[in-house]
């Protein structure tokens, strides 16, 4: 065992046995190696900082022109207003990515490498959701909280809003958690939808056309179901004060989420170890 | 090293792999052949873990593939399909393998330069020619430096200076007494690689035994004579029991007698001899002659003896 591999003592000398940490570190490389993540990531930032600053100068800089009810809801809940229209674009970018983190390895065929590395093969499905929500939490978070203070600086001759106020932290940090299970959430129906297009309609239906259909459900039946759907559930945590007439509790919403995220999670293991890659 | 036991593979309605067992002997070269559609990529494939068989094991040193702990470090997999993330560069493709398996970085760099990948390692892998996507699939599998290659269809595709760099590493892999399993539809390819064949023909075994002993079961021997009296010759031959055919470009086919005795016989007979060539017949026609009742698309006897297996074998069916 010499002609073609010299050196191949490395494979054994300094060999750690692989170990779960092996695995983070290969999914880490996946991740970032990729132009399509990068990309997305640059965007999230991009976005929720800019938006977070297009919107409250637009604000003040229009404020004569508002009326009374909707000045007095940017006062109530000014975090929504500093962080909304960036965190809508953000859940977009979270979505498609998370989906591509799963259903690129199909398209390319990459799959057949990452099993035959790990043919147990959940646990590179564990891996990579722990690699992936960490890395978008803490890239939401980064984004989040700049975006805060600049659009709290801009706001406040207006509606003055300080990170101690009550839920306003648990907001911004809020978005971080809300991005990071909605791309698992999105990772999940990659994985068992397996098709990027498929799986991207599909997320979109859950996250987009779900929500105003059940508004089409008669009376409290509507409104029940309205309210545990994952992303209207899982949205709360996002929001600094809490709307009268909602069932649940942001961290009751969030948990609701999680559950959802946890069910398509299972179902997409169960498949990718009994499917045929 | 391998064991393959009555393994089975349906896909719909079609059984790709028909109750197969064989074993793989370690430290040699065992061609796995069969025509298109035999089922070698499926066996392949449920070998590696990545097809669940419907009935049977294929087992690895008597373990599951699944149950391997450092599988790369145990077999190498060159699967006739693409396995390589288009976006990703082929040193961090390595690299991404190398960390699954807690194998040092160091190691991507050593097989990087040694499969002949350092001017295109930083490069995306999807921009690859077949050649060097076909060398990135090599340097994976030989990655974690395993005793066992599994090769699905390593030249399909290549050009000529592709496959004798196939063929050479493969000699090197089992000189260094690996053990390789390598899947062709070509059988003048595993004559020069292999030294035990495993022919299968619609997902059952057709033959298991050395490739010397497989041409030799299933050849002919023809020897080709000449001389500036063939019918003298082909008197003198025929008289001593030997048949003889007349070939398209003049020479005698001999069958029953033997190159030394055909020139024993014309030196007897004072005939002068311009050509006495033994010849083996081909490995592709010993092929044809085995799998001709389990070609996957049905073909008449005649024309497929006549055509090489380079051509796609479900041609004939359309006639």
């Amino acid at each position: 065992m010499t002609a073609t591999t010299p050196d191949a003592r490395s494979v054994t000398e300094r060999g750690r046995s692989p170990s779960f940490a092996g695995l983070l570190r290969a999914e880490w490389t996946k991740l970032r190696s990729v132009r399509s993540t990068v990309w997305a990531l640059v965007l999230l930032v991009v976005l929720t900082l800019g938006f977070a600053a297009l919107f409250t100068a637009l604000t003040v800089s229009q404020w004569s022109n508002t009326s009374e009810t909707q000045q007095r809801q940017i006062v109530a809940d000014p975090v929504g207003m500093i962080l909304g229209a960036g965190f809508q674009f953000s859940q977009l970018a979270v979505c498609v990515l998370g989906v591509l983190v799963m259903t690129s390895e199909y398209s390319t065929g990459m799959i057949r490498s990452s099993l035959l590395a790990v043919p147990k093969r959940t646990p590179m499905l564990w891996a990579k959701c722990a690699v992936f929500s960490v890395v978008v939490f803490l890239v939401a978070v980064l984004a989040a909280f700049p975006s805060f203070f600049i659009g709290a600086a801009i706001l406040r001759s207006k509606a003055p809003v300080a990170l101690g106020d009550p839920g306003v932290a648990r907001a911004v940090v809020g978005a971080g958690l809300y991005l990071a299970v909605l791309g698992l959430f999105a990772l999940a129906i990659g994985a068992i939808v397996r098709h990027t297009a498929g799986a991207i309609t599909g997320i979109i239906g859950f996250v987009l056309v779900l929500s105003p259909l059940t508004r089409l459900l008669p009376g409290s039946l509507g409104e029940r179901v309205h309210a545990y759907l994952p992303s209207e559930a899982g949205q709360l945590i996002t929001q600094a004060r809490q709307g009268t007439d909602d069932l649940l509790s942001p961290w009751q919403g969030f948990a609701v989420f999680c559950l959802w995220t946890s069910v398509l999670l299972g179902i997409a293991a169960y498949l990718l170890k009994h499917r045929d890659a | 090293m391998i064991e393959v036991h009555d393994l089975s593979k349906r896909y719909g309605t079609t059984l790709a792999v028909d109750h197969l067992s064989f074993n793989v002997q370690v430290g040699r070269v065992t061609g796995f052949l069969g025509p298109n559609g035999a089922g070698k990529s499926s066996t392949m494939r449920m070998i590696l873990g990545l097809d669940r068989p419907d009935g049977g094991s294929a087992t690895i040193g008597g373990r599951p593939y699944r149950d391997l702990p450092q599988p790369l470090r145990v077999v190498g997999a060159l699967l006739e399909a693409r396995a390589v993330h288009s976006g990703r560069s082929a040193y961090n493709h390595l690299l991404v393998l190398a960390q699954s398996q807690g194998l040092p970085r160091r190691r991507v760099d050593e097989v990087i330069e040694m499969i002949g990948l350092t001017h295109v390692a930083g490069k995306r892998a999807g921009g690859f020619s077949l050649g060097m996507g076909q060398r990135l699939g090599i340097a994976a599998a030989l990655l974690g430096d395993p005793e066992l290659l599994v090769l699905d269809e390593p030249v399909n595709g290549l050009d000529p200076e592709g496959i004798r760099w196939i063929r050479n590493l493969m000699k090197r892999l089992a000189a260094e007494g690996r053990t390789v399993l390598v899947s062709s539809h070509l059988m003048n390819e595993m004559a020069v690689t292999a030294d035990h064949l495993i022919v299968i023909g619609r997902g059952r075994l057709i033959a298991d035994c050395p490739t010397a002993e497989f041409i030799e079961r299933s050849s002919h021997k023809l020897v080709r004579v000449q001389g500036p009296d063939q019918a003298r010759l082909q008197w003198a031959i025929s008289g001593s029991g030997g048949q003889v055919a007349a070939t398209d470009d003049g020479a005698l086919a001999v069958s029953g007698l033997d190159a030394a005795h055909i020139g024993e016989l014309a030196a007897r007979h004072g005939l002068v001899l311009h050509e006495l060539t033994p010849q083996l017949a081909s490995l592709e026609e010993a092929f044809m002659e085995l799998t001709s009742d389990s070609v996957e698309y049905g073909a008449q006897n005649q024309e497929r003896r006549d055509r090489s297996m380079a051509a796609a074998p479900g041609e004939g069916a359309q006639r």
